[in-house]
């Protein structure tokens, strides 16, 4: 009994069950389809051949190669269909051979094509403006589609969060490497970036320079002006040091008076030392906010990283230093670029204090 | 609690009652200083403190209080469009509810909703049993359900009308009732079922 149940189906009926299905008769001519296809298609296509209309991809895609594949089971399981009229929107269906040729003329024989977008889903709902009407309650299209909205959401909320996450991470960074009151690197930054720059100027990147900056008679204003006057000083310091250099440059304050800066290839001897003097003329002259002047110098000691083989961070410091001290000797207000340690062509040996250029 | 529950009742109090008043409440229930993060999970006794203290604080009964909070949920177009989704209209929108625990955990794994069930009992009439560890879920959906009866432009009457508390770990039930007068009485807000390009909700 069972195996010779029919089970007869007009065409609007099958629509309603599969509101994407296609039927081709035996030439391969539309004999009906679904009303969402329809939608799709347009209903002009009833009658036409499908070809017409339809392109099966994958396969130059004739109606006869439908037929074809349509006959073995196993090719037939996913077919792919591309409609003319919206190239861009293809269709995934599943063909099955119908009916014999005992159903006479008004049969339905031919083959019957079940179609549904797959993950074109979202952009042939908003293509065709089409609605849950469109879909069989068994269709799994609201349930993508809710999917596909709730993802977003979770996804901006993640993204949202993410950034939360970076700008209080990047805050805590920044605190963690900079000086409050100058907001200038502070001596961690400054550890962190010597590290970096003389592992490059090591594998042949560009030579920097070591400025170390001590202010002359800071102490005198802040014992006689007061705190607040003194930690104004080293502000409008701070700024002129952030002017005088490049944004690939470092400026740090490593201690009450003490700045050094990283200057990237800046190596030429009288540049530097032309820079020195700029920056001690505009500290000698510089004013507070109130128009106050700042009444401070600044003695200054640079070392240049060509001069090593290789440039250690300690090293240079030290001869920064001991630069520094030479300018403090000799009168202050001035800026020593250290000779640096001589290399006859061999490693750097033991070298004493650098000597002093002229003044 | 997960985090998304804290943050909606935040939002709800913000966007009622204002700034000032749910730093006032933030501050009472030891909330953070930002405020809950939707993508978290916070301690239950968080969730029940925040709604204990708001709705002392605004002299309101709990109950109503929730009720209000959850129609300010379908405010929100976000939960508004998923709720949507559930159905072509508001009867198919009452039968999605069955579905709508298997459905959030679908977006969000960790989130966890009461267990819904819907009965028809006579023609248009719908009790939703509402099974959950915490007491107030029957108030959210009362509130939630009338704001989506709107939504959808449908003429209902809902009711809590009996709650059983937890009790020793089994979970407690409310009842809320739903007479369906007319499913069509106004036009409704619009769904699209997917947004325009670009747009978010």
């Amino acid at each position: 009994m069972s195996a010779a149940a029919r089970l007869c189906l007009d065409a609007v009926t099958l629509g309603r069950l599969m509101p994407m299905f296609l039927w081709l008769d035996t030439d391969g001519m539309i004999r009906a389809m679904g009303p969402t296809l329809t939608k799709l298609v347009g209903a002009d296509a009833v009658g036409a051949h499908a070809s017409d209309h339809i392109r099966m991809e994958g396969c130059g895609g004739t109606e006869a190669q439908l037929w074809q594949m349509a006959q073995d089971p196993e090719r037939a399981r996913r077919i792919k269909l591309r409609l003319k009229a919206h190239p861009d929107c293809v269709l995934r269906g599943h063909a099955v051979p119908i009916g014999d040729a005992t159903c006479g003329p008004s049969g339905g024989v031919g083959i019957l094509v079940a179609l549904s977008f797959g993950i074109g889903l979202i952009a042939a709902v908003r293509a065709h403006d089409l609605t849950d009407a469109d879909f069989a309650p068994t269709d799994m299209a609201m349930e993508l589609l809710f999917l596909n909205e709730s993802r977003s959401g979770v996804m901006a909320e993640l993204r949202a969060l993410n950034e939360r996450l970076e700008d209080a991470r990047r805050e805590a960074e920044a605190q963690a490497m900079s000086d409050p009151l100058t907001g200038l690197a502070n001596r961690r930054a400054l550890e962190q970036e010597l590290e970096r720059v003389v592992a490059l100027a090591a594998r042949g990147g560009s030579p920097f320079a070591l400025a170390h900056i001590d202010l002359d008679h800071f102490k005198e204003v802040n014992d006689t002006l007061g705190h607040a006057a003194g930690d104004g000083v080293l502000a409008r310091a701070a700024e002129i040091l952030r002017e005088e250099t490049r944004r690939s440059d470092m400026v740090a304050r490593i201690g009450g008076d003490e700045f050094v800066m990283v200057l990237r290839g800046t190596v030429s001897r009288p540049r530097l030392k032309a820079l020195g003097e700029r920056i001690i003329a505009r500290l000698e002259t510089a004013e507070l906010a109130d128009g106050q002047p700042c009444r401070v110098s600044a003695s200054m000691g640079v070392a240049i990283s060509s001069d090593y083989r290789p440039p250690e961070a300690e090293r240079m410091l030290a001869d920064a230093d001991a630069a520094l001290y030479v300018s403090k000797r000799a009168g202050r207000g001035c800026c020593t670029v250290a000779e640096g340690p001589r290399v006859p062509g061999g490693p750097v040996g033991g070298v004493a204090a650098p000597r002093a250029a002229e003044a | 609690m997960h985090g998304i529950v804290n943050r909606s009742i935040q939002q709800f109090i913000v966007d009622v009652y204002g700034a000032s008043l749910w730093a006032e409440i933030a501050v009472l229930v030891g909330a953070p200083a930002d405020g809950f993060e939707a993508l978290l999970q916070y301690d239950d006794t968080m969730t029940l403190a925040l709604i204990e203290t708001a709705a002392l604080r605004l002299g309101r009964r709990r109950e109503a209080f929730l009720e209000d909070l959850g129609a300010h949920l379908i405010s929100r177009e976000t939960l508004r469009r998923l709720l949507r989704f559930g159905g072509m209209d508001y009867a198919d929108f009452l039968f999605s509810l069955n579905e709508l625990q298997g459905r959030a955990q679908m977006a969000l794994p960790d989130l966890e909703l009461p267990s819904l069930s819907l009965r028809a009992r006579a023609d248009g009439q719908f009790t939703l049993e509402v099974r959950a560890e915490t007491e107030g879920w029957g108030a959210v959906f009362t509130g939630l359900l009338r704001a989506m009866a709107d939504d959808y432009g449908a003429l209902v009457l809902i009711e809590m009308v009996s709650a059983e508390p937890p009790r020793q770990g089994r979970p407690g039930i409310e009842r809320v009732e739903i007479t369906l007068h007319e499913a069509r009485f106004a036009s409704g807000r619009r769904f699209d079922l997917v947004l325009p390009q670009g747009v978010a909700s």
